[in-house]
């Protein structure tokens, strides 16, 4: 009897599995998977790509829009063919490393400094570096995205180039652990100031129809530049990764048409990216 | 808090206007949450069986077990599936990372301890004389089995609501394994926390509450089944 409910219920397994296995492998052979950042996929950049890329290439498009530390992983573990991401160190460590080829600058926005409105550090209109040092010497809610994103990268950056420890402990400086938007979130709950990247904000503002309760109070300043790049996932260390799809997208989004898509693209009728000039 | 009662609207809308994106998601929860079902109560029942009827060595031990997974915690089978299923994993060659069919074996895991904790509860409670009397009238193995189960419908069927529920607005396995990939494998639970995370709670709440629907609906079929048998 044991014996029988135990044969039984291995059969409908393995059945199960090889159903599972069959409708895997009958999938598009033409699909390209991508592991990308949330601002692209937040900012809705890349539902207004894709449709173009399908069409001018004929190959299908998969992304996971996560931050850019797991975009890395996943590309390291071979679970996506390209990476659309925007932490020029780690990427290039990525690239060092013999994980990625071709990294391809494809476009850039810029980081903004926001805060409330009433701005309590006084900070508007200053470069980064003195805006920082009032926050951290006043003790004004800073909230990070603290998840090794992007734009956690850039934020740390930031802070060690105004000559600042990265804070960590401080009761000030909220670690949120979560995506832009939220970051974002969170940072007008507590009336404190965050680092976003442009086209996250718009697209913030867009949903708080117009009228947030957070406005950029630093922007311009050279430290502040977003840059994003394509990596095509190297198939030398990744043998199952389709590297030949992954240099059409690379090429793709470098080609002229593709770049007045992207400076085309508009919320609120702001810009939200910009093509790069390398 | 007007979102909340925006939440409402808006998932009537969402449902009525036919919206792509919301059928999709509804979609993949369903099959997802088929898959699963289907495969822990073929594994569940029969081992929950085993552990309620029968009496061996360690069955204590194994019982504290059992009912101990039942607090898997899902970002912690995420991360188990994702280390199998991920292509440098030893199911990698599958190719089930960000399927529909990877998410289901995550949540399979999730569900399968609750059906064999609760089935054998469930056999544990019916009265030993049923099986004497069953033994005594000459029945064999096969057919104690089948009584038993019989007898047990109504455990069995709270097992597999249980486990079911667990299955349905789980978010951790869904978001690691399956990439919350739009049109593919978003489900509707990891779009509610994507809308979240854009700061559209109307939509959030739209979508939980279509959740809710059909947990409702999936409830209901089952008592009324249950009344008419």
């Amino acid at each position: 009897m044991k014996r029988n409910v135990f044969i039984t219920s291995l059969t409908m397994i393995a059945a199960f599995l090889i159903l599972y296995g069959s409708a895997a492998f009958s999938g598009d052979v033409k699909l390209l998977r991508m592991a990308t950042t949330t601002s692209t996929d937040d900012t809705g950049l890349l539902d207004y790509l894709k449709p173009y890329f399908v069409k001018e290439t004929g190959i299908d498009i998969q992304w996971v829009a996560t931050g850019t530390g797991k975009a890395l992983k996943l590309g390291e573990n071979c679970d996506a063919d390209v990476l659309l991401v925007h932490a020029p160190d780690s990427e290039k460590k990525f690239v060092a490393d013999g994980f990625g080829l071709n990294r391809n600058v494809v476009m850039y926005n810029d980081f903004v400094l926001i805060g409330p409105a009433s701005d309590p550090a006084g900070v508007k209109s200053k470069n980064v570096k003195e805006c920082l040092s009032a926050i951290s010497s006043k003790n004004i809610k800073f909230v990070s995205r603290g998840d090794k994103s992007g734009t956690h990268q850039a934020e740390q950056a930031l802070w060690k180039a105004s000559g600042l420890p990265v804070p960590d402990k401080e009761p000030w400086y909220v670690q949120a652990g979560q995506g832009m938007l939220t970051t974002i979130q969170i940072a007008a709950e507590q009336n404190g100031y965050t680092l976003t990247d442009r086209g996250t904000y718009i697209k913030y503002e867009d949903t708080m129809k117009g009228n947030p309760p957070l406005k950029i109070l630093v922007e311009g300043d050279d430290l502040l530049k977003n840059i994003y790049s394509v990596i095509v996932v190297n198939q030398a260390k990744c043998p199952n990764v389709k590297s030949d799809l992954a240099k059409a997208f690379s090429d793709w989004m470098s080609r002229p048409s593709t770049q007045k898509l992207i400076t085309g693209f508009k919320l609120s009728g702001k810009q939200l990216f910009f093509i790069s000039s390398k | 808090m007007n979102f909340i009662l925006d939440g409402l609207f808006q998932a009537i809308q969402l449902l009525i206007r036919g919206d792509g994106e919301t059928y999709s998601a509804v979609s993949a929860t369903l099959k997802v949450s088929t898959y699963s079902m289907v495969v822990s109560l073929l594994v569940g029942i029969p081992l929950g069986f085993l552990l309620g009827h029968h009496d061996f060595l360690w069955k204590k031990h194994i019982r504290t077990i059992t009912d101990t997974l039942m607090s898997l915690p899902t970002v912690l089978v995420g991360l188990l599936v994702y280390a199998f299923l991920t292509s440098r994993g030893p199911l990698g060659e599958y190719g089930l990372l960000f399927t529909l069919e990877g998410i289901a074996i995550g949540q399979a895991i999730l569900a399968i301890p609750i059906v064999i904790a609760l089935t054998a509860t469930a056999v544990e409670s019916i009265d030993e004389k049923l099986r004497i009397t069953l033994i005594s009238l000459g029945a064999d193995k096969k057919q104690v089995f089948y009584s038993t189960i019989w007898e047990a419908r109504y455990g069995l069927l709270a097992a597999g609501m249980n486990a079911y529920g667990r299955v349905l607005t789980e978010v951790g396995i869904a978001m690691m394994v399956g990439g919350n990939i739009k049109w593919h494998t978003r489900t509707i639970t990891t779009a509610i926390a994507l809308e979240t995370n854009k700061g559209q709670f109307e939509m959030g709440v739209a979508l939980g509450l279509i959740l809710m629907a059909i947990a409702g609906i999936v409830n209901f079929s089952l008592s009324f089944l249950r009344n008419r048998s």
